[in-house]
């Protein structure tokens, strides 16, 4: 019986990931993002790469042509932060998926993920808790993770991906949504530190807020110091005391930058004073007020993540209960946060903080649009931008020539509702799109 | 020729942006220099002048205050609003954590404080332990973001607690078992934690200096790891940080004077002491304040043996004493807070208004910019309709450097905006999750 799954398994996978190497696109509309789109052009793909991008592009005779009369093609969207590949984080976002309606969006940003407390209570930034700055995604992303296959569907082919539990999670990494190892799936690593704001009340340190940016502050001194010492060491290690090793204080030292949390105004405000205080290169997250802090973030030079998780009332909280105004507004007004961004000319991603699915991302990011962002900017946000921040736009996020070759081909305008999936290209693989399950009737 | 007209302009943008302002006709009650009915004149967020006659300056905006009453804004130098954090729990020596890295100038309790009259807080870390954190003195500016909160060049204040809340020393029996085992468990251990941890500041702060001398010989040293724990201890001991204790007992009240000595640092100070008036002038002659309640006790064992003329008892020993409120809701009234010392042991009104104005200032050590109507202090002033120590004196007006930050006709005047505005923002939310269908697909896992 598990043979024959496992026989299943590989006839699908054969069917949905083309194995030839070159592939040409031709006849169809290419947005290319880095410039103006091309009306009727082809894409020649060659062993993983974007060969060629033009109105006149010679197809070679290996090529496997495809028809792109009536098509679309865009550079793979990129998912700015996210777990997928990793799948230990897969069955804490379903649990965290039902439980977070209920969470309160008034409380100080939500960590996805709990910290777990650790067995023995912690007594101050010297045991180090909440922290395993030295996990890195790299070294955990596969291709088994369910969700992988949900999100290539929806037309994305790169994510930013990261540890996310605890204070100090981890390093993130660029990975491709394809490949028959992790090793494969990564683009580029480190991508960044993912740090929290998650608590763990009276039980251990730090159990606040202010604890937390107290310990986030003495980690960042230590680790300062920590180079120094080291630094000293190295120069004459011979009749010196060595620094112990500290590994937490080395995934610190390692990260290339900082993604801070911050959704409502008051945070990106605090946030923003806290990465200058830093004195590293930070990105914000959340940044459901953003409509109303782009003056701050301007100033700041400082690049964002938006959540496609607009926040709304939960759907199962109490009918009597009175919503503050300035919970409401933030509600009405979260969507129209990227095109107040695009507006003020602060770089900012899309991140889809789960809404993966073929039919709730679109949804999703039809709601700024309807805010007033326009076309481009949405799908610059979802492919180049989100490359930009990260550094790796020399390989990703439009298509040119030379850049990896991840691409999706749609229907039609992408995020429109009538526009479907055609194929997706990754590390210049084919797919074909999963079905989508069928709308679940509520139990 | 353009640039130096932009110039020009820019140097008078902050002047044509505020206008002097006359409050007039008022019954002014500076609460320092007695009562008067004048006028009040106001430069630059400054009171320039006060008394019975003041000519009103050219352009000036004129604040009409016939028949009512104007005192200064009130101080509320033992709050917890405007922080996203109270207690940093987990540990007995938390002074890490500072109230400032969490401010909310979005919280309704700041406008809900003006309402009330007070224009000054010391929004503090709780009693949760004997070393809290770093707490700093706001201003209730609604509106501004957290910077705009501050108060330029007040000195921060250290919170320390004595007594039950500091040895609730957790495990299984206490608190359904949410609070981790902790020391100390006893009021003893509390003066332990208290004294190992400023002597072990006093070594973390030699180990600095040694380090800085060896520097100034022009030696090469190691810089010594810097412990943000310990800095705001060395503050204290230096003197540039103030130092306020949450404190019920006369004992433990006691304790704490004697092991601040000990170390050499002042208590700014005393929180609550509702058994203050056993040994007010022990508290006197230690220069320490008192902050205390009204008639707010037996909430627990500690706050039993209180009595309602505690603060008037150590005033008359010579203790400065301060009424505070710790609630967002006891602080919309404090005036009548003020009042009861009157009743409840004969105080004048200015020694009672002094409590909640220029006595907390004094605590928290800003008593030269707020809480008095005197020449060169602050614009912080509060517009009631009657008598401020009358139950029915309703707050019309509240100004912070001159800016009008409450009015109660506008405010009664949005009122119906505002909820009409909500509710038409609940009905287009619900066409929303009508539109968007039923909870996100969901795939069986």
């Amino acid at each position: 019986m598990r043979r024959t799954v496992l026989l299943l398994c590989v006839a699908a996978y054969g069917l949905a990931a083309a194995p030839a190497a070159v592939f040409a696109i031709r006849d169809a509309r290419i947005v290319r993002v880095s410039g103006p789109a091309l009306e009727r052009g082809t894409v020649l793909i060659r062993d993983g790469l974007i060969e060629q991008v033009g109105p006149n592009v010679a197809i070679p005779p290996d090529a496997w042509v495809i028809e792109g009369k009536g098509l679309t093609v865009y550079p793979g969207l990129i998912d700015a932060l996210s777990t997928l590949g990793i799948a230990e984080a897969a069955t804490a976002a379903a649990g965290a998926r039902t439980s977070r309606t209920a969470a309160q969006p008034a409380q100080p940003t939500p960590s996805p993920t709990p910290p777990t407390p650790a067995s023995a209570p912690a007594r101050g930034p010297e045991d180090r808790p909440s922290n395993t700055s030295w996990v890195r995604a790299a070294d955990l992303v596969s291709p088994g993770d369910r969700r992988v296959e949900t999100a290539r569907s929806a037309g994305i082919t790169t994510a930013m991906t990261f540890p996310q539990r605890g204070i100090f999670a981890g390093q993130g990494a660029v990975i491709n949504l394809a490949g028959e190892k992790g090793g494969q799936m990564v683009v580029s690593a480190p991508a960044g530190l993912y740090l929290s704001v998650s608590s763990a009340g009276f039980t251990s340190f730090p159990g606040s807020l202010f604890g937390v940016m107290a310990y986030i502050r003495q980690i960042f001194l230590d680790a300062d110091h920590y180079k120094l010492a080291k630094e000293a060491y190295a120069a004459r290690p011979v009749g010196a005391r060595r620094p112990a090793y500290d590994r937490a204080l080395e995934g610190v030292l390692e990260a290339p930058r900082l993604l801070l949390p911050a959704t409502r105004a008051v945070e990106v405000d605090r946030m923003v004073k806290f990465a200058a205080e830093l004195k590293r290169p930070a990105v914000l997250y959340g940044v459901h007020e953003g409509y109303r802090a782009t003056e701050i973030l301007k100033k700041a030079g400082m690049p964002v993540l938006v959540s496609l998780k607009w926040p709304e009332r939960s759907r199962e909280a109490d009918p009597e209960e009175v919503d503050a105004l300035r919970m409401l507004e933030m509600r009405e007004r979260a969507p129209s946060t990227p095109a107040a961004l695009a507006k003020a000319g602060v770089p900012f991603a899309f991140y889809t903080d789960g809404t993966t699915s073929g039919r709730d991302l679109p949804r999703a990011v039809r709601r700024a649009l309807e805010a007033g962002l326009s076309q481009a900017d949405a799908v610059r946000a979802f492919t180049l931008s989100a490359a930009e921040i990260y550094g790796v736009a020399d390989r990703l996020g439009s298509l040119e020539a030379g850049k990896i070759a991840n691409l999706v081909v749609t229907s039609g305008e992408l995020f429109q509702e009538k526009t479907q999936v055609k194929h997706i290209f990754v590390d210049g693989m084919k797919f074909e799109p999963a079905p989508e399950p069928a709308e679940e009737v509520s139990r | 020729m353009k640039p130096r007209w932009i110039l020009l302009l820019a140097a008078a943008a902050p002047l044509m942006a505020a206008p002097p302002v006359v409050v007039r006709n008022a019954n002014v009650l500076t609460v320092t220099k007695g009562r008067f009915v004048g006028s009040i004149l106001i430069r630059d967020g400054k009171i320039a002048e006060a008394g019975e006659k003041i000519r009103t300056p050219e352009g000036a905006q004129v604040i009409d205050a016939s028949g009512q009453y104007v005192m200064p804004g009130i101080i509320d130098n033992h709050s917890h609003i405007a922080a996203e954090s109270t207690n940093e729990g987990s540990v007995s020596v938390s002074s890490m954590v500072d109230i400032r890295d969490v401010l909310n100038p979005e919280d309704i309790a700041i406008y809900r404080a003006l309402a009330g009259g007070v224009t000054t807080i010391l929004t503090t870390h709780g009693s949760a332990n004997a070393i809290g954190g770093v707490c700093s003195a706001l201003k209730m500016r609604w509106g501004k973001d957290a910077a705009g909160l501050m108060v330029d060049g007040s000195a921060p204040v250290l919170k320390m607690a004595l007594g039950e809340n500091p040895k609730r020393r957790g495990g299984a029996t206490q608190f359904g078992g949410n609070i981790t085992p902790r020391y100390p468990a006893t009021r003893m251990g509390v003066e332990d934690v208290i004294r190992e941890a400023f002597t072990e500041a006093q070594a973390y702060r030699q180990t600095r200096r040694d380090y800085e001398a060896k520097l100034k010989r022009g030696e090469k040293a190691a810089a010594p790891r810097r412990d943000i724990r310990l800095d705001p201890l060395v503050e204290v001991l230096e003197g540039r940080c103030l130092v306020h204790v949450h404190a019920y007992r006369a004992d433990e009240t006691l304790m704490m004077l004697r092991l601040a000595q000990e170390f050499g640092f002042r208590v700014h100070a005393l929180i609550h002491v509702l058994e203050g008036y056993k040994v007010a002038k022990e508290i006197a002659a230690h220069n320490a304040g008192a902050t205390t309640f009204s008639d707010w006790w037996a909430y627990k064992m500690e706050a039993a043996d209180a009595i309602p003329y505690n603060a008037a008892l150590m005033h008359r020993k010579g203790v400065l004493v301060a009424l505070n409120s710790d609630s967002p809701e006891l602080m919309r009234h404090l005036n009548q807070e003020a009042a009861k010392a009157i009743k409840y042991g004969g105080v004048t009104e200015d020694e009672a208004l002094a409590m909640i104005t220029i006595n907390p200032a004094r605590q928290i050590g800003l008593d030269q910019r707020v809480g008095s109507i005197e020449p060169g202090k602050d614009a912080d002033l509060v517009i009631y309709d009657k008598h401020p120590l009358s139950n029915y004196a309703k707050v019309q007006k509240v100004l912070i450097e001159g800016e009008v930050y409450f009015d109660r006709d506008r405010d009664v005047s949005q009122r119906e905006e505002r909820e009409s505005r909500r509710k038409a923002l609940v009905e287009k939310a619900k066409e929303q999750q009508k539109k968007a269908g039923p909870p996100g697909t969901r795939r069986p896992s």
